[in-house]
């Protein structure tokens, strides 16, 4: 078993450790670190579970090896909403009752950031038509982009209505 | 709506979840992320041979690994004391009943650790021959003693075969629905603790469960414990749909692990993989349908014979053609259940069981018995609306089926269909409608709910359950009828679930929660109220018991609905899209708006999820399901759903419970795939009758 140390900063906090070379950055936040924020729906990339934003950018922690990442600042939706104040995209959730076991939500909610933040960029998307002009966040445009992230609680329409709100 | 019962202020609002906060920055503890002290690591070795006797278990490599701190195979591990669920005998026999079963552990100090070193476990097996694809042509099929619930495997009234044959139009079809799983996000967890003090072993499980009280009474006596030296705790569950119902193999393994390591926390997570075998899923079923009618579409015979497969572990009954026990009127009728045992994981109830596949048979050979008789789909079924329960001749408490075809009806702009199908195409695609009905029965409760109430300082009071909250939003709807029944403000109460150390309640199943705790509620506040009056002293305290279902036995109880599709399938790709779909039920009184329609849309959901992508495939050679992950197992994503909506009609219904309310946990799910499949037959002229539909259906 080889390790490496890294420090990471969490939520705006600085934490160092000593890790398993083989660690996932989810299982690092997860289990070393206490921050049970982000959650583990497949440790496969194919749920969304686990997104975090890693420097601002939306990433799957259980695809991402802790020690390639020394130096990261990561936030998690914990970290979005500082000293119990929603962030605007947790507040949408809330009103429209986008989530109901709320397993899937902390990564789609660190998605949902991620994601309207690419949008604000410019970046296109699969079913975006106008490469040239603004991208419009439409329902097609957010469930298109949402995509990776999957709730088998079924509250697409609740969450697709919470981004909406808050992109527009 | 109703309105609400007198004096009620908080049922009937839109009340926002009261976890809300909690859930939307990931501070809910479920399972895995509760704080404990200096946890281990479990990682299981499972069988790779479907059916035979492990000859030899080499784990000498695995103890050898830096950081592994024990390996338990059925050679070494603790003793259990009943074997009376043959799934949850872990590591007590050399016996292997499935591919996937948990025949070994290891206990590590990390998880990277653990996994590496079950890999390392060396198993060798006498294979036998396996078993394990239910159909077609199997001369083995075998009627159970009961179907799933206790109800009657065959039931059947006159003659079917000779309504047959003297009816003016007859319909003869065969439905089939694949394997299909449950995948709540949340993968089965749970992390175990053994101690051992004065009063001798004790099990603390946080655990991810539909029943804390059920978990702890069946692990007791599983591990040969008292009950009350189980606790089970589970306040936030990420999803079960019925897998998180039973006790299942891991429960009993980390158990096992933590009795050998005793006194540290174990952990263990299923990985997603795993829970294919290891938890559960709706078994396949083929399901004939015969229908005979008079030139008018009134039905003379209904038929609903249904095949699906079990486990030779532990029986599972699927009861898939008891919803045409209720749902048409017809002299001549006949359900019957016919199973095939395999050598398969053992499966369970997943949403609406019976009625998610039955429906889908049931409410597809309808719409084409519509077609046949050149009838409109809502017009047919109201023709054949029963007056009184089929079967058992009981007045039905509520049945509000035709209200439900025809507030959708108006709502999804049905009026003006042109049934023809095959006949509207609209930028390359074919577009139709579909409607299917829906109904699930509201059973009486399983078990008596308990609840108790204690005053608070400062007027509140707490309020004690341990019933479950599984993302049904019952924390928040019992609080609500706690605040009506005390008469006090929603924020004056303070409620508990998820733990077995509250008074004992029934769990989270076949969408009897809400109406079996909050009858419990009601009565704790009555006798509190009894007691103490309004004006308790702090630390007054009270409980009691729910009452049953008034009109059991008296009257039929059923929640009924309708579902309406819009389908556009592409004419050159087969490609298959959704726009809208629209559930308009009754269910009885509704205690909380917001979070009631997000359960019914979220059914609807995976009945969309069910109709086009659910599909569990079984490779007969290894004998193992070959679709485990949730790229190989596609449900329902973002871009796959658009217009989902669901709506419910005026309707209470006292002779359920004293609330009035119906479940509306499974009935969302319910027709979801036959309005689906109806529309795209609509659309394309192609009946498909085998879930799912994908697009090779429509390219011929
Ligand atoms: S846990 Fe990372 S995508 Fe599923
Ligand atoms: S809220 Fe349960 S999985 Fe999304």
């Amino acid at each position: 078993m080889s390790t490496g140390s890294i420090m990471l900063t969490v939520d705006g906090e600085s934490r160092s450790l000593v890790i398993d070379t083989r660690t996932t950055l989810l299982d690092a936040l997860r289990d070393h670190l206490g921050v049970t924020s982000p959650k583990k729906g497949c440790d496969h990339g194919q749920c969304g579970a686990c997104t975090v934003l890693l420097d601002g950018r939306r990433v799957l922690a259980c695809l991402a090896l802790a020690v390639a990442h020394d130096g990261a600042e990561i936030t998690t939706a914990a970290g979005l909403s500082p000293d119990g104040e929603p962030h605007p995209l947790a507040q949408a959730f809330i009103d429209h009752d986008g989530f109901q076991c709320g397993y899937c939500t902390p990564g789609q909610i660190c998605s949902a950031a991620g994601m309207l933040d690419e949008a604000g960029k410019g970046a296109p998307s699969h079913v975006t038509g106008d490469l040239e002009g603004p991208t419009v966040l439409d329902d097609e445009e957010i469930r298109e982009r949402m995509s990776g992230n999957l709730c088998r609680c079924g509250a697409y329409p609740g969450i697709v209505a919470a981004i909406r709100e808050v992109s527009g | 709506m109703t309105s609400a019962p007198t004096g009620s202020r908080a049922i009937g609002a839109p009340v926002p979840r009261l976890e809300g906060r909690a859930k939307v920055t990931g501070t809910a503890p479920y399972a895995y992320d509760q704080p404990v002290e200096a946890p281990l690591y479990l990682a299981a070795v499972t069988s790779t041979s479907a059916r035979g006797h492990i000859t030899a278990i080499d784990t000498a490599a695995a103890d050898r690994l830096d950081g592994v701190v024990a390996v338990l195979t059925h050679e070494n591990a603790p003793r259990l004391a009943s074997d009376e669920n043959a799934e949850l005998w872990v590591l007590q026999s050399d016996e292997v009943a499935f591919r996937g079963q948990l025949i070994g552990a290891v206990v590590a100090s990390r998880p990277e650790i653990a996994a590496q070193a079950a890999g390392l476990v060396r198993v060798e097996y006498d294979a036998r021959p396996h078993d394990v694809e239910p159909g077609p042509g199997r001369d083995d099929l075998y009627a159970p003693a009961t179907v799933n619930t206790g109800l009657e495997t065959d039931t059947i009234a006159g003659d079917v075969d000779a309504a047959m044959a003297d009816a003016a139009v007859t319909l003869d079809r065969t439905y089939s629905t694949p394997l299909q799983f449950h995948v709540p996000m949340e993968p089965q967890t749970a992390v175990a603790r053994w101690d051992r003090d004065g009063g001798g072993d004790r099990l603390t499980l946080y655990d991810s469960t539909q029943g804390v009280i059920r978990m702890r009474q069946i692990m007791a006596a599983v591990l040969g414990l008292p009950p009350d030296r189980v606790e089970v705790i589970s306040p936030h569950v990420g999803g079960g749909f019925g897998s998180k119902l039973r006790p299942k193999a891991h429960h009993v393994l980390v158990a096992l692990a933590a009795r050998t390591v005793e006194g540290r926390p174990v952990k263990f997570a299923l990985p997603r993989r795993l829970t294919f075998a290891g938890s559960g899923y709706r078994p396949s079923t083929v399901q004939r349908i015969r229908l005979g009618a008079d030139a008018d579409g009134r039905l003379t015979a209904i038929a609903h014979d249904a095949v699906g497969g079990t486990s030779k572990l532990v029986e599972f009954a699927e009861q898939t053609a008891l919803a045409t026990r209720t749902m048409y009127a017809a002299p001549n009728r006949r359900t019957t259940h016919r199973l095939a045992a395999l050598d398969v994981s053992v499966p369970t109830v997943m949403r609406a069981p019976g009625e998610a596949p039955g429906m889908f048979a049931l409410e597809s050979a309808m719409d084409e018995l519509a077609v046949a008789c050149g009838l409109d789909p809502i017009e047919l079924r109201v023709r054949n609306e029963p007056g009184r329960d089929p079967e058992t001749g009981l007045p039905y408490s509520t049945r509000n089926l035709v209200a439900c075809l025809r507030e959708g009806a108006r709502r999804f702009g049905w009026t003006d269909r042109d049934p023809a199908p095959a006949a509207r195409l609209d930028d390359g695609w074919l577009t139709g409608t579909g409607v299917a009905a829906a109904t699930y029965p509201a059973y009486p409760v399983i078990g008596p709910s308990n609840a108790a109430i204690r005053a608070l300082a400062g007027g509140r009071y707490r309020v004690d359950i341990a019933a479950a909250d599984i993302g049904t939003g019952s924390r928040t709807a019992l609080t609500q009828i706690a605040a009506d029944a005390l008469a006090v403000p929603l924020d004056a109460v303070d409620l508990r679930l998820g733990e077995s150390t509250l008074p004992a309640a029934a769990p989270a199943a076949g969408s009897m929660g809400l109406g079996g705790w909050g009858s419990a509620v009601i009565a704790a506040a009555r006798a509190f109220r009894e007691k103490y009056g309004t004006a308790p002293a702090e630390g007054a305290e009270a409980g009691a018991t729910g009452a049953g279902v008034p009109g059991a036995g008296k009257v039929a109880l059923h929640a009924f609905g309708a579902q309406f599709a819009e389908v556009r399938v592409h004419a050159d790709t087969g490609e298959i899209r959704v726009p809208r779909l629209l559930g308009v039920f009754a269910v009885g009184r509704v205690v909380n708006p917001r979070t009631a329609r997000s359960q019914l849309t979220g059914g609807m959901v995976m009945g969309l999820s069910a109709a086009l992508h659910e599909h569990g495939v079984m490779d007969p050679g290894p004998g193992q399901v070959v679709t485990r992950d949730l790229a190989d197992y596609h449900i329902a994503a973002h871009a796959d759903v658009q217009d989902v909506d669901a709506v419910w009609i005026d309707e209470a219904d006292p002779h359920y419970n004293e609330l009035g309310a119906k479940g509306v946990g499974e009935i969302g799910i319910v027709g979801v795939a036959a309005a689906i499949a109806n529309a795209a037959f609509h659309a394309t002229g192609v009946r498909v009758r085998d879930l799912p539909l994908t697009p090779d259906a429509f390219l011929r």
